[in-house]
C-alpha cells in the first residue's frame, strides 16, 4: 500500500428531492458529470468506477458507464446497506492506495420516491402455518415478537442508551430533530428546508416512540459523486485544483462484532466506536480537532447515541451534549449542518457520498450560507444495519 | 388457554417450547456459552461448532423499548416492542403485553415470560406467541 495520501479532487451532489420524471441513471450521471467538471477532469482520466446503490438492479455501474463514457475501466457495483455510498468511496480509495489507479470515480444514487418504509413490510396472504427459516417461524414475527421497523429499531437504540445513561429522554431526542430541521433552512440541496418548533416535533404523529414523524428521515431521490486522486498525480494538476483538493486522512469500514444482545437488536454502537477509534488513530486527530461532523441521523434517536460513539461528548454524556447546544452550527462541534438525513434526506446509496461532499464543500470554504467558517477538519459517518459503518476524516489542503 | 384446548397449536418460532411449562430454549455454544435462538453453523463469538440445548429464564428486565404506532397491516397498534434481559443474562426481543396504557412502560421494569394465541390459520391451527408482562 502506498503511504501517499488520497485526495478528493472533485465532488458534487444533486439536490435530494423527488424526481418522478428522471431515473436513477439520470441522477447518477448528473452527479458524475458535475463532479468531473468540479475537478477539471473527465471520464478518460478515470481508472476505476465504483457505483453504490441499494435498490437498482444488478449491473447498475456498467449501465451508468454507458451514459457517462464507456472506457473499459474496472467497474465495481457496491451494495452495503446504508453504508453503500461510503463503501463505494472506499473501493476507489483502496484502488488508488494499492497503486492500481491514479484517479477514481465513486458515485452513490437512489431513487426511492415515496417508498413508505416507516410501517414495515406487508405480509403475505398465506394462511397455513408452516415452520421455515433459521428460526422455524410460522408467520412474520414483526409486530408480534417486537418490531422490525426502522423507526422502532432505532428507537430501541435510543431508549437502550437512556437506560444506561442519565439525562436522556423524549425532549433530548426531539432537540436533535429541531437542530437538524433548523440547519436545513440554510442548505439549498436539502429535501426539506423548513424550521419546526420543539413543540411541533414532539407533537407530530408518533411513528415509534420516542420517534415522531418529524424525527424520522424521509425517503427520496438523489445522487452524489466524488473524484479521488493520488497525491502524486495531484501534484501535476493545476494550482487551483491543488488548492481546492481535500485530503482523506482516514477511510475506515467496520462490521458489527459479536455482542450478547446482537442477535435480537442490531448493535449500532460497537462498530461505530471501533471505526471512530481506527479513524482518529489513522488521521492523527481527535474529536476535539473536528470543525464539523456529518453523522448518520436516520432517526433522532440514532444521532444522539452517535455523539457518544464518535467521542464528541464524554461517555454517557449525550443528553448533556445536546442540551448544551454543542452540536448546533454555532456550538462546539457542529453536527449535521447540512440538515442531516432527517431533513436533507436519505436516498440510501447516495447518503455516504453526499456527506463526504458536504464536508469537502465546507473545507473548501464554498458552502455558502451554511459555511462553517474556517473549517479545517471534518468527519463523515454512516451506518447500515446488518451492520456496516463507514467513517471518513477529511482535511483541508495545507 | 382454557377455551382453546381442542385446537392444534404451533409455536410462532422454533425456540418457543409449548406444553405444560412454556418457555424459551436457545442453542448454547458448548465452548463459550453464547446463546442463539436460530440455527448456527458456528458460534459468532468464538467460532466453536458445538451447541447444546439450554432453557432460558422466564424473569426479565426491560432494557430498551419503543411504542410502535405505525406497523404493517394487520398488526394492532400501538404495541410495545421491547428488548428484555432475562435473569440468566439472555437478551430477548418481544412485545410487552398486559399494559393498560403503553406509556406506562418503563425502562428497568421487571417483566415475566407469558404466552398467548396470536392467530389462527385456514386449517384452524392456532399460532402461539410469547411476550413479557409486568411482574
Amino acid at each position: 500500500m502506498s503511504g501517499d495520501a488520497v485526495w478528493v479532487l472533485g465532488a458534487n451532489m444533486t439536490r435530494f428531492a423527488r424526481y418522478p420524471e428522471l431515473d436513477a441513471l439520470d441522477l447518477a450521471s448528473q452527479a458524475c458529470l458535475d463532479a468531473f467538471a468540479d475537478g477539471g477532469v473527465g471520464i478518460h482520466d478515470m481508472d476505476i468506477l465504483a457505483a453504490g446503490t441499494l435498490f437498482q438492479p444488478n449491473g447498475f455501474g456498467q449501465r451508468l458507464q454507458k451514459q457517462i463514457g464507456q472506457t473499459g475501466i474496472p467497474v465495481y457495483n457496491v451494495t452495503n446497506a446504508c453504508a453503500t455510498g461510503a463503501t463505494a468511496i472506499r473501493v476507489a480509495y483502496l484502488s488508488i492506495k494499492a497503486g492500481e489507479a491514479e484517479m477514481g470515480l465513486a458515485v452513490g444514487v437512489e431513487q426511492m420516491g415515496k417508498m413508505g418504509l416507516l410501517a414495515g413490510k406487508s405480509r403475505s396472504e398465506r394462511k397455513v402455518y408452516e415452520a421455515s427459516g433459521r428460526y422455524d417461524a410460522v408467520t412474520s414475527i414483526d409486530g408480534i415478537l417486537g418490531t422490525e421497523t426502522m423507526p422502532g429499531v432505532f428507537a430501541q437504540a435510543g431508549t437502550g442508551y437512556a437506560y444506561e445513561n442519565d439525562g436522556v429522554g423524549f425532549e433530548q431526542f426531539a432537540k436533535v430533530a429541531y437542530k437538524n430541521h433548523l440547519h436545513s433552512t440554510l442548505n439549498p440541496l436539502a429535501q426539506y428546508q423548513k424550521e419546526f418548533s420543539l413543540e411541533q416535533i414532539m407533537g407530530s404523529p408518533v411513528q415509534s416512540y420516542p420517534n415522531t414523524t418529524l424525527m424520522c428521515c424521509p425517503t427520496g431521490d438523489g445522487a452524489a459523486a466524488v473524484v479521488l486522486i493520488s497525491g502524486e498525480r495531484l501534484r501535476s494538476m493545476p494550482e487551483e485544483a491543488q488548492r481546492r483538493a481535500v485530503k482523506i486522512s482516514a477511510s475506515v469500514l467496520t462490521s458489527d462484532p459479536w455482542v450478547e444482545s446482537g442477535q435480537v437488536q442490531p448493535d449500532v454502537n460497537t462498530l461505530t466506536r471501533n471505526a471512530a477509534a481506527q479513524a482518529y488513530e489513522t488521521a492523527g486527530v481527535g474529536p476535539e480537532d473536528l470543525d464539523l461532523v456529518e453523522l448518520h441521523d436516520c432517526f433522532a434517536t440514532a444521532e444522539l447515541v452517535h455523539y457518544d460513539n464518535l467521542g464528541l461528548c464524554e461517555r454517557g454524556g449525550a443528553g448533556d451534549f445536546i442540551d448544551s447546544g454543542a452540536p448546533f452550527r454555532d456550538g462546539r462541534i457542529p453536527v449535521n449542518v447540512s440538515g442531516g438525513l432527517i431533513s436533507k434526506g436519505h436516498p440510501i446509496g447516495a447518503t455516504g457520498v453526499a456527506n463526504v461532499y458536504e464536508i469537502t464543500t465546507h473545507l473548501r470554504g464554498e458552502a455558502g450560507d451554511r459555511q462553517i467558517e474556517g473549517a479545517k477538519v471534518g468527519l463523515a459517518h454512516v451506518i447500515g444495519l446488518g451492520s456496516a459503518c463507514g467513517i471518513h476524516i477529511l482535511e483541508k489542503a495545507a | 388457554m382454557p377455551d382453546e384446548t381442542s385446537a392444534e397449536q404451533v409455536p410462532i418460532v422454533g425456540y418457543l417450547q409449548l406444553g405444560d411449562d412454556p418457555h424459551l430454549r436457545a442453542n448454547e455454544c458448548t465452548a463459550c456459552g453464547a446463546r442463539y435462538f436460530d440455527r448456527r453453523n458456528a458460534c459468532a463469538k468464538c467460532g466453536g461448532t458445538g451447541f447444546s440445548d439450554a432453557r432460558v429464564a422466564d424473569a426479565a428486565v426491560l432494557k430498551a423499548y419503543s411504542i410502535v404506532h405505525n406497523a404493517a397491516p394487520g398488526i394492532p397498534v400501538p404495541y410495545v416492542s421491547a428488548i428484555v434481559e432475562t435473569e440468566d443474562g439472555t437478551s430477548v426481543r418481544s412485545n410487552v403485553v398486559g399494559l393498560d396504557d403503553p406509556m406506562t412502560a418503563e425502562l428497568g421494569m421487571r417483566v415475566e415470560f407469558t404466552t398467548y394465541v396470536c392467530g389462527t390459520d385456514d386449517d384452524g391451527t392456532e399460532c402461539v406467541a410469547f411476550g413479557y408482562a409486568p411482574a
